[in-house]
């Protein structure tokens, strides 16, 4: 396949993702688009290119990992395990009601292929750093990838374990910032400015990757150079918009945590089809 | 009595000697490894072990990761960091998840003596025990100490054991078999059951001698495991005897106290009394200075027996 067939085939399933995530939602009448669809370019991206993950045997031991740290996303990461054959696509729509193995924030107990419980922000990066030592002191090759939220970043926990990852050279580390400027209360940088997010990184000792998140060839290329990093963990600050894809939703925070009714959804749809 | 030993130093040989049997044992700690005695461990395993400086959140959901990967993490801290600093961690990280991460948190309860009140962790049985999925062991001693390692790194799932500072008087002796779970009769008896853990066990054998003075036939047992709780014998000698008391270096809100009473509630049993820390903060002081002002001594202990006793002749 060539580097275009490819571009083209993900930007074509980040489509059918943002899709999905519009549908679960609506479906399940509670929930956050807002930051499931600014991360849909990057988790298309890790689970249809990036990562080496088998879904028809989750508990691989080779595999790579990943943990979603903003758990409330978890409706962008429920669509590309579904798309990518760990679950049937019919099961989405079972979102958050009761008995579902699809929590409001991922249960690794519940669902097949995840490796990790998280939803309370800031504990998830801490938890992959636990798997990239891990893999260290086996002498493992996987590689551990997390998903951080910006407004993620005012939590302390974060910063523990950012030098934590430095301290002990985890360069199978890759912590992707979905830096949608946008959280509950409104934009980072009135509620509390997590900012300036590349620099504060960088002089925690990790190698920080400027992209753009919604470019599917960025993202390709910043995983490329972040394998040839060495005793380094690797942020890539990836530059988003919350709510991406739909108009209406784009950089509004009132759609940090609420569903679209079935006229919003219809109309979202319209404009991923 | 033979030699004292503090649970602590019991913890940091047993770590070593299971560091040997199993590749699996991880061990973190957050600065603190001299006094938690993981430093033995970091000793003869470094690459197994893991300092995650002054950051005892991170530790704990680190301490998942490695347990997500097949490793058997145990963590120290000073019991009230451990617990209280990164309560949500352990609830979110790993009871939720039920990863395998073994918290063993020394310098529990006032008997942490001069570092004071800040230091003094005496509710994080009550804070673990309200958490599913946790298991909690409190040794009464280092023979004790030594074994509940062994039977907490061979069960799977997230435990608690809470560790001392102080040097204690050993109950036990080398013919000791530990089963987690099940609490250890030590003294029979007719007129009141003393349940303990802890250093609160072997007050409670100075206080049955007490009462055996006064011609009170006192049992005692150790529970040293507060969840699950040995329901069975609670019940048993509770009926038995028909006074209970409970002794731990613990508040007496939501420790074994706590958990004895909703076992006798439920069942229509008593009368009982509580010992341990009132419902206080402590302060500076050494060791035995402190267990004597804050009332965890034989002497109140038989005190507080003879109270039940009244209450129970009054029925």
């Amino acid at each position: 396949m060539t580097d275009q067939q490819l571009v083209k085939g993900l930007q074509e399933k980040t489509k059918e993702v943002r899709r999905e995530i519009i549908k679960m939602l609506q479906e399940a009448g509670s929930g956050h688009p807002g930051g499931s669809l600014s991360a849909a370019e990057i988790m298309t991206v890790l689970y249809f290119n990036e990562m080496k993950v088998r879904p028809s045997e989750p508990s691989w031991p080779e595999r790579d990992r990943f943990v979603i740290s903003k758990g409330h996303a978890a409706p962008v990461l429920y669509a590309v395990l579904a798309l990518a054959g760990f679950f049937s696509k019919e099961k989405l729509a079972t979102l958050r009601k009761i008995g579902s193995s699809l929590q409001g924030h991922p249960d690794r107990k519940k669902l097949t292929g995840l490796d990790a419980s998280s939803g309370s922000l800031g504990q998830g990066i801490s938890v992959a750093c636990g798997m990239a030592k891990s893999a260290k002191i086996d002498g493992s090759s996987h590689r551990v990838y997390c998903l951080l939220g910006d407004g993620e970043t005012q939590e302390g926990q974060v910063w523990e374990a950012a030098m934590f990852a430095a301290h002990y050279k985890l360069d199978n580390l890759v912590a992707i910032l979905d830096h949608n400027h946008l959280q509950i209360d409104g934009f980072t940088t009135d509620v509390m400015s997590p900012e300036p997010l590349d620099e504060k990184w960088q002089a925690f000792g990790w190698q920080v990757i400027k992209v753009d998140g919604h470019s599917i060839e960025s993202l390709l290329d910043a995983f490329a150079v972040a394998k040839t990093v060495k005793d380094k963990p690797v942020l890539i600050l990836a530059e988003t918009t919350k709510g991406k894809g739909v108009s209406f939703m784009e950089n509004e925070a009132s759609w940090h945590g609420s569903a679209p009714n079935a006229e919003q959804a219809a109309q979202a749809l319209k404009e991923l089809a | 009595m033979s030699e004292k030993i503090a649970t602590r130093d019991a913890y940091g040989k047993a770590l070593v000697a299971l560091g040997k049997k199993d590749e699996r044992i991880v061990v973190l700690d957050a600065d603190l490894a001299k006094s938690t005695k993981t430093i033995e461990f970091a000793k003869a395993y470094p690459s197994r072990f893991i300092d995650v400086g002054i950051a005892e959140q991170n530790m704990v959901s680190v301490a998942a990761g490695l347990a997500a990967s097949g490793k058997v993490p145990f963590l120290s801290s000073f019991a009230m960091f451990a617990t209280g600093r990164a309560f949500e961690q352990i609830r979110n990280s790993v009871a939720y998840p039920e990863m395998n991460v073994k918290i063993a948190a020394p310098h529990a309860g006032i008997s942490v003596g001069e570092d004071g009140a800040t230091h003094q962790a005496n509710e994080d049985i009550a804070v673990m025990r309200a958490i599913p999925n946790m298991t909690i062991v409190v040794p009464a001693d280092g023979i004790e100490t030594t074994q509940a390692v062994e039977a907490l790194a061979a069960m799977e799932g997230p435990a608690y054991l809470r560790l001392g500072r102080l040097a204690i008087p050993q109950i036990n002796d080398e013919h000791y078999r530990f089963q987690l779970g099940k609490g250890v009769l030590l003294k029979e008896g007719r007129d009141v059951v003393l349940f303990a853990c802890g250093l609160m066990v072997g007050v409670c054998l100075e206080a049955a001698k007490i009462l055996e003075a006064d011609g009170i036939n006192a049992a005692v047992a150790n529970i040293h495991t507060i969840k699950p709780l040995d329901e069975e014998m609670v019940q048993v000698l509770a009926k038995r005897c028909g006074a209970v008391v409970t002794a731990e270096e613990h508040s007496i809100i939501g420790g074994l106290g706590s958990a004895v009473a909703e076992v006798l509630a439920t069942e229509g049993l008593g009368p009982m009394g509580r010992v341990g820390i009132e419902d206080i903060f402590g302060e500076s002081g050494a060791p035995y200075a402190l267990l004597e002002k804050y009332g965890l001594t034989p002497q109140n202990v038989a005190k507080k027996a003879r109270a039940v006793i009244d209450k129970k002749n009054k029925k």
